[in-house]
């Protein structure tokens, strides 16, 4: 079977909805998102938790109810979705991707304008090569919180966490409220990677211990997980022997970090950002392939939904613009880099036309910087914009929206962060 | 406790489903026998079989005049039939020994003369022709053994599938069922075989208990040979790239040890290792020294291999005998009770010969007659990943179920999953579809997927969610309800 739309978006959780949201806004009616699973909503279904909405809605939601904004505006609107399909491929060439669901089989579809939506992973035990055996028992947070929260079981009752990402925190207090024993949290680096108040309402609030500079070193058990050894690590994160500890556990969480699940769009040729593994993006969000946007966790790992949809409304409203409107004329482009104290910066490039609108570049610091001046400098170190912020933390990815840049006048961009 | 006493009276009892007790079960259903196998494991394929190299090799290292050497050659010329006719992904990608020095170039040189004794085709290669074979070897690597008879198979499809054929053709297959004891009935010669829960009787007994096999022979006789485990750490790769390395990469042996392996997998992931040191037979955990010791050896081979695309470790045990050689064999206390032990490498590859040779002397023994309708043909497994577009969407129509992907990384639909739990030997557990369908053994490692999968094992098996198991029993994943239900 051969179709065709406008838009087709790659993803229909918060990113593909806000994406498709923001489309629809600017007056592109034909779209189609095109989603894994059975449901709209992605990953927010299983956070029942509160704290999301706080930026964007000015109001603390559940990430169902979160999702349920969103779903309810393209089920108003009749915007056009399919449920348990998969994309297969995607040629930029021809501007076609390819699908299958039970319903239409394997399929081919064109497309004017692509957004590439598709969310992140989590990291397993397997590739940070945790030693030991392989029993049940281990699972990524993230699964044992779709057990819980969607098909109601516990996964263990003794728990431990092997990183201090959110998710992990989030499940220390909600695997404790189940009545789960959760023995304690290893963080490998000296400082947490979660979000500071989930560190408070997660972990102090229960009493449940945060080690740092602490990791597992070994898995214990054949065929159930039976417990763990954690170590100190030293400065370059290497185990430091005698400091081995065993812990009697039945489940290992791992909340060790999330990558942009991009394999697909990297495998039809886009150029990829190797400091965040997603794809390569100038400000509209259009990866190195003509007509091809990327957004939300798939382009880099965001801390708060509310990021991914204003990120994910440029994407969308960019779409829109280039579907109706026709590629426009730049005069040329700039290229942004950063400085060490930085792990990354978006958007990779700069077209520069007439008139060029609010620019939205998003980082994350390497190491904690409590007061920080953040510099944009021109290609001959003179300083064009400047920012004061304080408590920059990389578990907290910093959003600036920058307008009036003078990028007539400049040639490249190098945003700085310095300590104060 | 009071045992189920099994009324028939088999005429062979193989114990163990590892690859050689299912290749036996196979080749045994050629006759007609009441023949059945006995696994202590909720699945076949759960030990050495499940956790090795996965090379078919070609033969040109066994010493000349052993069983070894005969079975390995044998196996390798059987290998790829075998392969078509059950299904079983399979490539002939050839291999490279390779050498780094003079000295490596002359064991290479002695190592042509053996492969001639041996039967099998290599040749040398020098540096040229071998960094064109594989451009991305380190520029240290000097010279190879190219045996072009290498190949690379699917351990766990293989093994799956000769159960699979072998039930196909009439042999039973009992799971979770423990060997505890063995009795021989002096008046009739009946062999009593003992689980946790069963009796078996039996006119013939094949141990092919790998890494117990001394221990279950112990049951009935003083065993004439011992099993010193060795356990081999192993580093696998996604397939990030079909064409990084091409052929199975081996270092040529030296005194220090054989060194590691880099092969492509018949998935196009990548393995690397293994290491080699005595083990508990229990132990098949990793360790980080051995895995960096790997990384570093491996770098020989390959300068940078991308250790970002890691997807797992793992450890496998080889039953590795003090004979230093294949032991099959009937005993001579114990009359038609056949015992294949010690089959350490190359016993993948010698595993469809093996099978042959052991069914052919227990038919022999017993008598038995040719199985007239015997189909040494399985049933097609549809793969996605290898149907047109056409014959995809025929199929699809036919069962919408296969337009379902579940397994996102390794795009295994719904369809095939459904059947490779209700054909014969067919998926029990979450680990039973990772070994015949690979969901859950891409990148993600099933953090997507097990869920789905969980969910269609049950209404399959028409059990509650809460039974469903990652492997053996007491792994059941989800293990207490929440309180709100």
């Amino acid at each position: 079977m051969n179709r065709a739309v406008d838009l087709v978006i790659i993803g229909g959780g918060s990113a593909g909805l806000s994406a498709a949201k923001s489309a629809y806004e600017n007056g592109l009616k034909d779209i189609l998102i095109i989603e894994r699973s059975s449901e709209l909503g992605g990953i927010l279904n299983q956070c029942i938790h509160n704290g999301f909405g706080l930026h964007k809605f000015k109001e603390e939601l559940t990430g169902p109810e979160y999702a349920y904004k969103y779903i309810s505006f393209i089920k108003e609107n009749n915007i056009p979705y399919l449920l348990d399909t998969l994309v297969y491929s995607i040629s930029p060439k021809n501007k076609e991707i390819t699908y299958s669901n039970s319903e239409e089989g394997y399929t081919t579809l064109k497309y004017k304008a692509l957004i590439f939506a598709a969310g992140c992973n989590e990291r397993t035990q397997g590739q940070i090569m945790t030693p030991g055996e392989r029993p049940n028992g281990v699972f990524t947070a993230g699964l044992a919180q779709r057990y819980l929260n969607i098909d109601g079981y516990l996964v263990g009752k003794n728990v431990y966490i092997l990183g201090s990402g959110d998710i992990g925190l989030i499940m220390a207090r909600r695997m404790k409220l189940e009545g789960a024993n959760v023995i304690g949290v290893s963080e490998i680096m000296p400082y947490s990677n979660g979000l500071n108040r989930n560190i408070v309402q997660c972990l102090n609030d229960f009493n449940i211990p945060l080690r740092l500079h602490n990791t597992v070193t070994k898995i214990h058990g054949k065929n159930q997980l039976e417990g763990i050894t954690i170590s100190d690590v030293d400065d370059d994160l290497n185990p430091i022997k005698g400091s081995e500890e065993f812990i009697k556990c039945d489940t290992l969480l791992l909340s060790i970090g999330l990558y942009p699940f991009n394999a697909m769009l990297k495998n039809s040729g886009a150029k990829v950002n190797l400091e965040t593994k997603g794809a390569y993006v100038d400000q509209n969000l259009e990866t190195s392939l003509d007509s091809i946007f990327s957004c939300g966790n798939v382009l880099h790992v965001h801390d708060l939904v509310d990021y991914v949809s204003l990120e994910s409304e440029i994407a969308g409203k960019n779409a829109a613009k280039l579907v109706l409107e026709g590629r426009k004329i730049y005069d040329k482009v700039i290229l942004t880099s950063h400085n060490e104290n930085m792990s990354y910066l978006l958007p990779n490039e700069i077209k520069v036309y007439d008139s060029v609108e609010n620019i939205l570049f998003s980082f994350r610091v390497k190491k904690p910087i409590s007061k920080a001046e953040i510099l944009f400098k021109d290609e001959n170190g003179n300083i064009i914009e400047k920012f004061n912020k304080v408590d920059l933390l990389p578990s907290e990815m910093v959003q600036l929206n920058v307008s009036d840049l003078p990028l007539n006048d400049i040639n490249s961009l190098k945003v700085e962060v310095r300590a104060l | 406790m009071s045992l189920n006493k099994n009324k028939d009276v088999f005429d062979c009892l193989i114990i163990g489903g590892g690859v050689i007790g299912c290749s036996i079960a196979r080749y045994l259903s050629r006759f007609n026998i009441n023949a059945i196998l006995l696994e202590k494991h909720s699945d076949v394929c759960e030990e050495v079989s499940s956790a090795n190299s996965a090379i078919v090799h070609s033969g040109y290292d066994p010493k000349p005049g052993t069983l070894k050497a005969k079975f390995n050659v044998l196996g390798n010329k059987m290998m790829e039939q075998v392969c078509k006719d059950l299904d079983v992904p399979y490539i002939k990608n050839g291999s490279l020994t390779i050498g780094f020095n003079g000295d490596d170039k002359k064991t290479i040189l002695e190592l042509i003369e053996r492969a001639k004794i041996n039967g099998v085709k290599a040749r040398f290669i020098e540096k040229d022709e071998l960094h064109n074979m594989e451009p991305n070897l380190n520029e240290e690597c000097l010279c190879a053994l190219y045996a072009e008879d290498s190949a690379i198979v699917s351990p766990f499809e293989l093994t799956i599938a000769f159960m699979e054929n072998a039930m196909d053709n009439g042999v039973k297959l009992s799971l979770d069922s423990e060997v505890i004891n063995i009795e021989r009935d002096i008046d009739n010669g009946l062999y009593h075989v003992y689980t946790n829960k069963d009796e078996f009787i039996a006119k013939s007994l094949v141990n092919a208990t790998g890494l117990y096999s001394d221990k279950i022979l112990s049951l009935i006789e003083k065993p004439s040979y011992k099993i010193n485990p060795r356990k081999g750490e192993y580093i696998l790769l996604d397939h990030f790239n079909a064409n990084f390395v091409k052929h199975t990469l081996f270092m040529c042996p030296t005194k220090v040890g054989k060194g590691v392996l880099v092969s492509p997998t018949t998935s196009y992931n990548y393995i690397i290792g293994p290491s080699n040191e005595l083990t508990d037979i229990e132990d098949t955990s990793t360790d980080f020294e051995t895995l960096n010791e790997i990384k570093e050896v491996a770098s020989k081979l390959i300068k940078n291999i991308p250790y970002g695309e890691v997807i797992r470790t793992f450890a496998g045990t080889r039953p590795n005998p003090d004979t230093d050689d294949f032991i099959i064999e009937e005993s001579k206390e114990n009359p038609l009770f056949f015992n294949v032990g010690g089959i350490m490498s190359p016993g993948l590859a010698s595993s469809p010969a093996i099978g042959e040779y052991v069914s052919n002397l227990i038919k022999e023994k017993l008598n038995l007659s040719e199985n007239l309708d015997y189909n040494p043909i399985r049933r097609k497994v549809f793969k996605l990943t290898s149907l047109g577009k056409d014959k995809y969407n025929e199929l699809i129509k036919k069962d919408p179920t296969y337009g379902h992907i579940i397994c996102r990384c390794e795009k295994v639909s719904e369809g095939e999953i459904i059947d490779s739990i209700h054909r014969n030997c067919g998926a029990r557990t979450i680990k039973g579809v990772k070994k015949r369908l690979r969901a859950g053994f891409g990148k993600c490692q099933g953090c997507f997927c097990q869920e789905e999968v969980l969910k269609i094992l049950a209404r399959e098996l028409n059990v509650d969610i809460n039974q469903i198991r990652y492997k053996d029993e007491g792994s059941e994943i989800l293990k207490y309800p929440s309180k709100g239900e």
